[in-house]
């Protein structure tokens, strides 16, 4: 460090010396002396701020964020959070007390939406080619993203074998044109369709049966040629009319389906798709009479085999394993698909038929031609048999919980709302749709809506669950009517589930 | 910190008692009986919305305040017991 001040450094003496040079003319010496200016120098020492790291990610999931934001625990004042909570917890206990106890509310809805009040007929769909033949709807299936209706025609008045031929039908409804007497797609199929459903997840494949016994898969969108899969006639298909098929995951491999098919020849048969465009057998099931666990309540015994033609099947919506078939003897059955007892002994199957009965419910005084299981209950089941009544099942009891006549002729179909824990609909005889709320009644309809004339039954119904307003109803006539629900069968009301429970929980016996 | 848990313990054992949430002044909850993102949700809409509604209060009269908060919803009653540190939440089923 240097001192301005210092003595030694303040002034610099040039001595420029003796500049001598001599001039011709004087020859003279001239001393000089010179100073420069003062000359100032500083130092100085810096240090820069310490220096520090930082990391950051930027990919992290909205839920670690959250996560972070909880566990960082904004630091908490326990005795003043204690205090506060002192302070309220006797104001908000006696709150929820007179809230839990209060029926003030009940019953009060508000308009927050336009509320359609009635129940009417969107569109009429029917097919020259089928009304020509004078066919009969025979089944419905809405595809998976809910826009494309699929019906089958056929005959279920007539037990005769024909050769007739039959078709399947499609409409898309959200289509701009739509002609209701026109369908997009017209199948012509060789016999009788009786039952058809959309893959779960492909829009455009259908599997149908038979009443040949046939189980076809089509791709509606291959326009000249849509059959892709079938069964063939082997000794694995079934014998008699195949009366529901359904779409069915792969236990191993979640993407894939199979493909299950019920007849009344009392098998219900897996198939798996080949290559080849064959459809294989990969499991099997028979019901046989002496197999079955007969209620030791239920005292009338049906002998022989007519009584475990099936005829209906739904699976539970909550265990994948269980199922509930109707058969013909009226009986409506608990069957698991992870039974190990074989079937007594056939002949002519590829793959070892396993018996699934597992419990027998007491029966309707007619075939059930329908079953239907609860989407919000896992005990619930609905059956509806060709006497006219619909019985409300628990899994667990065999007398019905509710046993309710909607018809005087048959009763083709029942099922549960996709939306409403307490709506299902039933088709009946008469040519009429119902609706039944259990919210508002258990005894009557809470809307009957007119299909068809007295004399025209309405085979099937089905909900869309992709819009939960729109259900089809197809009838003898060869119509299929989509009905347009008003709001209080879409919208849950609010202690709907608890209902549903102690429904559920009425024991009979 | 016992007694917190014990208290609202005691309030989470009243019948109906989906979830109780506390939030503090920031809207961040500290306690909760629900999970992580349905309790985020709640903390910062229902803070919004009680500070709003307590503004609502001083605004027609500055005399007088917010004290509890209840929303009756067609599925929940959400019940609010505000403070100026902290929000006590509750969310009950209505009566059977």
């Amino acid at each position: 460090m240097a001192h301005l001040s210092d003595p030694v450094w303040s002034f610099l003496y040039f001595y420029v010396g003796m500049l001598h040079w001599r001039s011709k003319n004087e020859g003279k010496l001239y001393p000089f002396i010179c100073q420069t200016g003062e000359i100032s120098t500083v130092e100085a020492a810096v240090q820069s701020h310490s220096s520090r790291d930082a990391g950051m990610q930027t990919d992290q999931s909205e839920e670690t964020i959250q996560n972070l934001n909880l566990q960082k625990e904004a630091p908490v004042d326990y005795a003043g959070l204690l205090s506060f909570l002192q302070g309220v917890e006797d104001v908000v206990i006696k709150e929820l007390n007179k809230n839990w106890r209060s029926h003030a509310f009940d019953g009060y809805e508000v308009n927050w939406v336009d509320q359609n009040e009635t129940v009417f007929c969107l569109h009429s769909l029917s097919c020259p080619e089928a009304q020509d033949q004078k066919l009969q709807v025979t089944s419905i299936s809405w595809n998976a993203t809910g826009s494309v209706v699929a019906c089958s025609y056929g005959r279920l008045d007539d037990g005769d074998w024909s050769t007739e031929k039959s078709y399947v039908c499609t409409w898309n409804l959200d289509r701009r044109g739509l002609n209701p007497k026109r369908p997009d797609l017209v199948v012509d199929v060789p016999s009788s369709v009786m039952c058809l459903a959309f893959h779960p997840s492909q829009p455009s494949l259908i599997v149908g049966g038979l009443y040949s016994g046939e189980v076809l898969i089509w791709d509606t969108s291959r326009i000249e040629d849509p059959l892709i899969w079938r069964t063939g006639m082997t000794d694995d298909t079934h014998t008699d009319p195949v009366y529901q098929v359904d779409w069915l995951q792969d236990s191993k491999h979640s993407h894939h389906f199979q493909i299950l098919s019920v007849s009344t020849d009392g098998k219900i048969l897996v198939w798996r798709t080949q290559r080849d465009g064959q459809l294989t057998l990969v499991e099997g099931f028979a019901l046989v009479a002496q197999q079955i666990p007969w209620s030791m309540k239920l005292k009338k015994r049906t002998r022989g085999e007519t009584a475990v033609g099936v005829t209906s099947l739904s699976f539970s919506c909550f265990d994948p394993s269980v199922f509930i078939i109707g058969v013909e003897g009226g009986y409506s059955l608990k069957c698991s698909t992870a039974v190990e007892t074989a079937a007594v002994p056939r002949t002519g199957s590829s793959v070892p038929l396993k018996a699934p009965a597992e419990f027998a419910f007491s029966p309707h005084g007619g075939p059930v031609y329908c079953v239907s299981c609860s989407p919000f209950h896992r005990n619930l089941f609905l059956s509806g048999g060709t006497d006219g009544h619909v019985h409300l099942h628990s899994m667990l009891q065999a007398q019905p919980l509710i046993s309710l006549q909607l018809s005087k002729k048959y009763l083709f179909s029942v099922r549960w709302s996709p939306v409403r824990p307490l709506v299902f609909a039933a088709a009946t005889g008469e040519g009429e749709v119902q609706l039944f709320d259990f919210g508002k009644s258990s005894q009557k309809p809470a809307v009957s809506v007119k299909q068809a004339s007295a004399q025209t039954a309405v085979y099937c119904i089905e909900f869309n669950f992709k819009q939960p307003q729109l259900l089809a109803a197809g009838d003898a006539s060869g119509m299929l009517k989509i009905w347009q629900l008003s709001s209080d069968f879409i919208q849950q009301g609010p202690r709907e589930m608890n209902h549903l429970e102690q429904l559920a929980n009425e024991v009979t016996d | 910190m016992a007694e917190v848990e014990e208290t609202l313990k005691r309030i989470q054992a009243h019948k109906g008692v989906i979830g109780t949430i506390v939030v503090n002044a920031e809207g961040i909850p500290i306690r909760t009986t629900l999970d992580n993102s349905t309790t985020v949700q709640y903390a910062g809409l229902l803070h919004q919305l009680t500070m709003k509604a307590r503004s609502t209060v001083r605004d027609i009269d500055p005399q007088n305040d917010l004290t509890f908060l209840r929303i009756r919803s067609k599925k929940h009653e959400i019940m609010v017991a505000p403070d100026k540190e902290y929000l006590l939440i509750v969310i009950q089923n209505p009566c059977e």
